[in-house]
């Protein structure tokens, strides 16, 4: 039956029970990333940004959250460039956080992680 | 045929090392492309072909390149190759006139004071006893320094040597036994029959004086033996490959066979050309700030000739180009590391199709300013100040915020990324028709001008200020200023532009030189060719290159590149200015007077 409405997914995020196979790797890999604050200086400065609703914040907040699928989609946006790791207050790594995010994503993929 | 049993370990050895390095030779020569095999077959019958012998004269056998680096490192190869070559080749010369036509084993002339006791039947006896004592000599003189130079490297302006794995040391150690146990079998024997010149005659008689010499030199002539057959033998599976293989590249590359960006062939035959002498360490800004001694050309080409190349030895390198040129072997280092971090790279995405279609501003120039002039934004603003007073015709074109220019994927490993912004930004490029492109960031002019294939002149500003003062569209207030310029490494090193700045600025302020300038110049810290280095890492790296470039405490720290700005402006005492920033701060308001 339909009521010309749907119920909207649950959007809770249960932090016992979520993915944390990418966080945890780029933990490992570059501990810088757990120094992060979330400030989005990143964000302000970052090339991408400039044209569409990327940023290397929403990506941390994704990958904390466990978010797997959406962070694969977001990440494909970042061109490297570097401007958000001059731009960054607490000297996060953040273009090697990006290339660690992708070989997370690929060690998931390959049921590596 | 003269023989004894002592030579067998000798030309086994010699043997099995022909046949070895023939080997692998043939198979790297196989691997080249049709092209670069097509270039070897001209090459060999063109006048390159003694290009070639000339630079393997000059720096397989006299280390001209090393004798630059240290004149003391240089004689101390000089001595070992080039000695050694001429004791070969008066060797034979001397056996040649002395059998005539007759055949010999290859033995003989290595062995000829064990073979033939009455000197005076050769030819020119005095003369070659002479000059075979004198060229052992100066080998035995070189192996001395060798040995030294592992205990006190210093001596050599080495900080640091080499680490050796263990094939290395076996065949480092039998060489070093080489040349003692030929001086004390020449010894011996010349005390028993008298056939010693000036240096194994007088230290013969010495020995024998306490030594039963008609007993003993016997063996040491097969002790000589055996350790040239154990040399021979290790030689193409230890450092010293690159004896033979230096031979091949300086061949290869005087014909015309270059290093392309993929691991190929050719590839494979520099890293065999590496003879791990160490000079890349000790320049290498990763081992003097920071003390990483794992990850230099030395070590990482060690790990590509035996394919146990870490992720971290690829990717924990600034890219900066310093080892590349000191490099006695001319390696193209950069090139090699680069083309290894494809291998771990992942490519996750092949289009940006986010990125705007936007109007193309049809003008003569195109100033783009790069991802890192943005993040200085006086850079940019003096840049477009300049452009106005010259009242060129110009499009900024990233204006509104910048489209990376793909180099930062390119060092990476991630090539199919970089085409996708590479294939925009050309588009953009080539649609306003333009005839110059003009762009503050060296970072980015190498990938302008290398990958992007445009068809117009690429230009760095420093290049094009030059240009528009010649030209007097530009006018400046002279200055008194003390200015040291640091050469950015990708406008340096990476793109050979080292004049062009120090020009502009000497026509109107007073530039001093500095110990680590042009190709000596240091790296920022902030390179993009590295993701492994934290951020404490690069600022102590920053600060000790300031240091260096304001010892003299001039009245200005200049600079070419956003990125290299962007390092040293919080550790500098001294101002750090980009170089358009100075000429946009020179050029004079309408009423003033006194201009170049």
């Amino acid at each position: 039956m339909k009521f010309g409405y749907s119920i909207t997914k649950d959007r809770q995020i249960d932090f016992d029970r979520n993915d944390k196979r990418i966080a945890d790797y780029v933990r490992e890999h570059e501990p810088s990333f757990k120094t992060c604050i979330s400030c989005g200086s990143c964000s302000a400065t970052c090339s991408a940004a400039n044209f569409t609703d990327f940023s290397f914040r929403k990506i941390q907040l994704l990958v904390r959250r466990g978010e797997t699928n959406e962070v694969k989609e977001e990440i494909k946006k970042c061109m490297l460039c570097g401007k958000c790791y001059l731009a960054c207050p607490r000297g996060v790594n953040t273009r090697n956080v990006i290339i660690q995010i992708n070989q997370a994503i690929e060690k998931i993929e390959r049921h590596d992680i | 045929m003269i023989f004894d049993p002592f030579v067998l370990p000798f030309t086994i050895g010699l043997l099995i090392l022909i046949c070895i390095v023939f080997y692998k030779f043939g198979g790297w020569i196989k691997k080249l492309s049709s092209e670069e095999k097509s270039k070897l077959k001209k090459g060999l019958f063109s006048k390159n072909l003694f290009k070639a012998i000339r630079e393997v004269f000059y720096e397989s056998l006299l280390h001209r390149k090393i004798f630059r680096v240290n004149p003391k490192l240089g004689y101390m190869h000089m001595s070992l190759a080039f000695g050694w070559f001429l004791l070969i080749v008066v060797g034979n010369i001397e056996t040649r006139i002395h059998s005539g036509t007759k055949m010999n084993g290859p033995f003989y002339p290595i062995f000829f004071k064990f073979f033939e006791h009455h000197r005076e039947a050769v030819p020119f006896n005095d003369f070659f006893v002479f000059i075979m004592d004198f060229l052992l000599l100066f080998v035995m003189t070189g192996v001395v320094l060798a040995i030294f130079k592992r205990v006190y490297s210093k001596f050599f302006g080495l900080k640091s040597t080499t680490k050796l794995k263990v094939g290395d040391k076996f065949a480092l150690y039998s060489l070093w036994f080489i040349f003692p146990l030929r001086f004390m079998a020449e010894s011996l024997s010349s005390a028993v029959f008298h056939t010693g010149g000036f240096f194994t005659g007088t230290t013969g008689n010495l020995l024998a004086s306490f030594l039963p010499a008609s007993e003993i030199y016997y063996y040491l002539w097969w002790a000589y033996s055996l350790a040239l057959g154990m040399f021979f033998v290790s030689l193409p599976f230890s450092r010293y490959m690159h004896i033979p293989t230096e031979v091949l590249l300086i061949f290869l590359r005087n014909f015309g066979v270059n290093a392309s960006k993929q691991f190929n062939s050719f590839s494979e035959i520099e890293v065999n050309a590496c003879p791990r002498c160490g000079i890349c360490i000790d320049k290498c800004q990763l081992n003097t700030s920071l003390d990483n001694k794992k990850v230099q050309p030395a070590y990482f080409l060690r790990e590509v000739r035996f394919k146990q190349v870490k992720e971290e030895t690829a990717t924990d390198c600034l890219l900066c180009g310093r080892c590349e040129e000191y490099c006695p072997v001319g390696i193209n280092l950069n090139n090699i590391r680069v083309a290894k971090r494809r291998e771990f790279a992942v490519d996750y995405t092949d289009n940006y199709n986010y990125l705007p279609v936007e109007d193309v501003v049809k003008a003569d120039v195109i100033y783009f300013a790069g991802c890192m002039t943005h993040l200085t934004p006086t850079i940019k603003h003096a840049m477009t100040k300049i452009l106005d007073k010259a009242k060129v015709s110009y499009w900024f074109m990233d204006e509104d915020g910048s489209v990376c220019c793909g180099r930062p994927l390119m060092m990476s490993g991630k090539d199919k990324m970089a085409a996708a912004l590479v294939e925009n930004n050309k588009r953009k490029i080539q649609a306003s028709g333009a005839k110059l492109f003009v762009t503050s960031c060296p970072i980015c002019l190498k990938v302008f001008n290398e990958e992007y294939d445009l068809g117009i002149k690429v230009m760095h500003h420093s290049q094009y200020m030059l240009q528009l003062v010649k030209e007097n569209r530009l006018k400046l207030k002279l200055s008194d200023k003390t200015i040291v310029y640091h050469d950015p490494c990708e406008l340096g090193r990476g793109a050979g532009i080292y004049e062009e700045p120090r020009a502009l600025l000497k026509r109107f302020n007073n530039v001093v030189p500095n110990e680590f300038e042009k190709e000596n110049a240091l790296c920022c810290g902030g390179s993009l060719g590295n993701t492994k280095l934290s951020h404490e890492q690069r600022n102590i790296i920053a600060t000790e290159v300031v240091n260096q470039l304001t010892i003299d405490n001039p009245d200005l720290l200049a600079t070419a590149c956003p990125l290299c700005k962007k390092s040293f402006t919080y550790k500098s005492t001294v101002k750090v200015m980009d170089i358009a920033e100075i000429v946009a701060e020179a050029i004079p308001a309408s009423s003033e007077m006194n201009v170049t």
